[in-house]
């Protein structure tokens, strides 16, 4: 490369959100979900503070009911960095009586995790949580601001935010306070995957087509692991060939059909995909207003 | 690929997220759930056709008042481009929304009610997309279908319009006009058969041929220095870098430089993204720059061109679009963040506050209210090193922060 006229822009917006963070809080750290878009982020940290290692910790909030897959991965990936991590489990919020499970057919422990990381700001005192949400996933996402504040109960007040102007980021906050920052915000599904492909970027196996164990409910492919999904003794068990969209929960992360072995076919499909990445999350056919709710108590 | 942003402005009910809805549908941007979502909502509230506004109204209040109350950001892609549209919304209270909308979009789109022809709120927008020396203008004149797409009315509009673009400030922003019924897609993706008539080409089309001029592009290299990177490895020991953001034109190695405040010259030593050494930090790419001597630098001091400087002084004269609830008074304190530097300033003097219709200025105006735009004077307890709003958009403009509730209360663009 003899100048850089041909970097994405996208990419620069990030490293430039990234740099931010570092200069204007004293405390920040990455949320790390073990999801594709979390290790774009651990990327983008790397290339905004190369030659120096990243100024911050990665969190994840466990809910336990991870896949397996994305946990041995999020090990080795902080290992190979040398990366700070810092781990804080749903369970144990269960186990303190502070959250209550949910039971049933439905039931996931995907909105029981803004405890956990609600008490887990409080008890590092993080200023800034950096997090890989996009503005293309859902339609509450979209008014969301890259600097985000959020008050003492980490609430989203959706109706006062700070207007942003040009590219100039107003982190000034009270104490008390903490600021949600979201470096690709303006990445869609697809600026993602070609991302993760030009750079070469090791993501979890699960992306990827692989034979599992598979039940249908609600015309979505669920996991059949009786131990986190609750399942019906009708709902027949089949294996198919799957790769997961979208990882999170695996009470609520649906697998869709899919033969994309590897990240060019990956690609290729989500270019002529017609269902939308969130379509797989359940978390958010709930209610028309589902991720507002949550996200005004204080989720992702 | 290209990305272009656009921000789009109408009043209530011009139709603006029909509008975006319906360049989602007719794209096929629209995925299979998302119009099923659309589909069973609009039967429920009793429709007969699709809304597509319920695309990208995304707030319960929004649905409950059918209104769009902030700014929404909807993403969708041709085959040789992606699009970021900016849904600003039309009402008199959320005009902040607009000028933010803008503040980083490189065309707008004003949407007039052909029923109801320019109006008070279309001369606003049209003011603000030219205060903020937004390059290219599509005004879709919306409804058609509602005037029996009726070439006399087309055209009063357009006539009402042109005589708005003579009060322009901004001379050498681009204006076209595009007959447009948002509702049943006439002239937005596609070609309509109900206006034989109109020769131009549809909305999209337009949108196709805009070229990616960027919004940064504009003036001379400007390096603020964001963050510097001292790495203290023993691979790295005496490694001292200045991380931040090129904007306008483009620096390269061995380009004599000066140091902003301390006016300490040197040159580019090494220009680096990531890992990789380059010879030319180009436009809007965030790199790392380090310097052949030892200077000491910290983050809110610039690295321009040592034959370019900015202006550098205590005060100086800017539009401002007030933003709060609380009044700006003379003599008020306030941080202007200009960039990525911080300083306090005082508001010295208002000179004049511009009417709300724009039909004029007031010369006595003591404070200003949300929405008010007006030619206001700073002094600074530092010196800014500035260009004017004309001559480069990114470092001829700040934001003011409240210092108790550290809220942005405004934007200023100096003049």
């Amino acid at each position: 490369m003899k100048d850089t006229s041909k970097v994405n822009p996208l990419e620069s917006e990030a490293i430039y959100i990234m740099r931010e963070v570092a200069a204007q809080f004293e405390k920040p750290v990455l949320l790390f979900s073990g999801g594709k878009d979390s290790i774009t982020l651990v990327r983008l940290a790397q290339k905004a503070f190369y030659p120096a290692k990243i100024p911050f910790p990665l969190m994840h909030i466990d809910t336990g009911h991870n896949f397996p897959e994305t946990i041995e991965f999020r090990d080795r990936l902080v290992k190979e960095l040398g990366l700070e991590l810092i781990v804080r489990n749903v369970q144990d919020s269960i186990d303190e009586g502070k959250v209550k499970e949910e039971s049933g057919r439905y039931s996931s422990r995907n909105v029981l995790q803004t405890t956990t990381l609600l008490d887990a700001i409080e008890e590092f005192k993080f200023d800034a949580c950096i997090g890989g949400a996009r503005r293309d996933e859902e339609k509450a996402r979209a008014k969301e601001r890259i600097f985000s504040v959020r008050d003492d109960f980490g609430q989203w007040d959706e109706k006062n935010q700070r207007p942003e102007l040009f590219d100039m980021l107003n982190g000034q906050i009270e104490l008390g306070q903490n600021v949600r920052v979201f470096p690709i915000s303006n990445w869609t599904e697809l600026d993602v995957w070609s991302y993760i492909q030009k750079e070469q970027i090791e993501i979890p196996s699960i992306y990827f087509a692989h034979t599992r164990a598979t039940f249908l409910r609600d015309g979505l492919i669920w996991s059949a692991d009786d131990d986190v999904v609750y399942r019906d003794k009708d709902e027949e068990v089949i294996e198919r060939i799957v790769r997961f969209r979208t990882v999170g929960d695996m009470s609520c992360t649906a697998a869709v059909l899919s033969t994309a072995a590897d990240i060019k076919s990956v690609v290729q499909e989500i270019r002529e995909s017609s269902i939308s990445e969130r379509g797989a999350r359940i978390d958010d056919k709930r209610s028309e207003a589902a991720m507002e709710k949550r996200k005004q108590q204080g989720y992702f | 690929m290209e990305v272009l942003k656009i921000a789009t402005a109408g009043s209530v009910d011009d139709g603006k997220s029909t509008l975006i809805g319906r360049l989602l549908y007719d794209t096929k941007s629209l995925t299979t759930d998302k119009l099923e979502a659309i589909e069973k909502k609009s039967k429920q509230l009793g429709y007969d056709y699709l809304d597509f506004s319920l695309a990208t109204d995304g707030l319960v209040a929004e649905r409950e008042q059918g209104i769009t109350i902030d700014v929404a950001h909807i993403y969708f892609s041709t085959a040789n481009k992606s699009y970021i549209i900016a849904d600003t919304p039309g009402h008199v209270e959320y005009t902040r929304n607009m000028v933010t909308g803008a503040s980083t979009s490189q065309a707008a789109i004003v949407l007039i009610d052909a029923r109801k022809g320019v109006i008070e709120q279309t001369n606003r927008h049209f003011f603000i997309n030219n205060l903020l020396r937004i390059k290219t203008v599509i005004v879709a004149i919306n409804k058609m279908d509602l005037v029996d797409f009726s070439k006399e009315k087309y055209d009063e509009i357009k006539a009402d319009f042109e005589a708005l673009m003579s009060k322009r400030d901004y001379k050498d922003q681009k204006i076209t006009f595009v007959p447009v019924s948002a509702l049943k897609g006439d002239n937005v993706v596609n070609k309509s058969k109900n206006t034989p008539w109109y020769t131009g080409e549809t909305l999209l089309q337009y949108l196709e041929k805009i070229d990616n001029q960027d919004i940064y592009n504009t003036g001379t290299p400007r390096f603020p220095v964001q963050y510097v990177i001292r790495p203290k490895t023993e691979e790295f020991h005496d490694f001292r870098g200045y991380a931040g953001k090129i904007y306008g034109g483009e620096l390269s190695l061995g380009d004599e430089v000066v140091v902003l405040p301390s006016q300490t010259r040197s040159k580019i030593k090494e220009i680096l993204f990531h890992d990789q050494k380059v010879e030319t930090a180009s436009r809007r790419s965030s790199v790392v720059i380090t310097l052949e001597n030892d200077v000491n630098i910290s983050r809110g001091d610039m690295i321009v061109k040592a034959n370019d400087l900015p202006t550098i002084d205590k005060q100086f004269v800017a539009t401002i679009s007030w933003m709060d609830s609380q009044q700006l008074t003379l003599g008020s304190k306030y941080i202007i963040q200009h960039g990525v530097n911080k300083v306090l300033a005082k508001v010295d003097r208002i000179h004049h506050k511009i009417n709300p219709d724009y039909s004029g200025i007031d010369e006595n105006a003591k404070a200003l209210n949300m929405n008010d735009i007006a030619s206001v004077s700073f002094k600074l307890n530092k010196p800014v090193f500035y260009d004017s709003f004309k001559s480069h958009r990114t470092n001829g403009s700040f934001i003011l922060i409240d210092n108790q509730s550290n809220n942005t209360v405004g934007a200023g663009f100096i003049q």
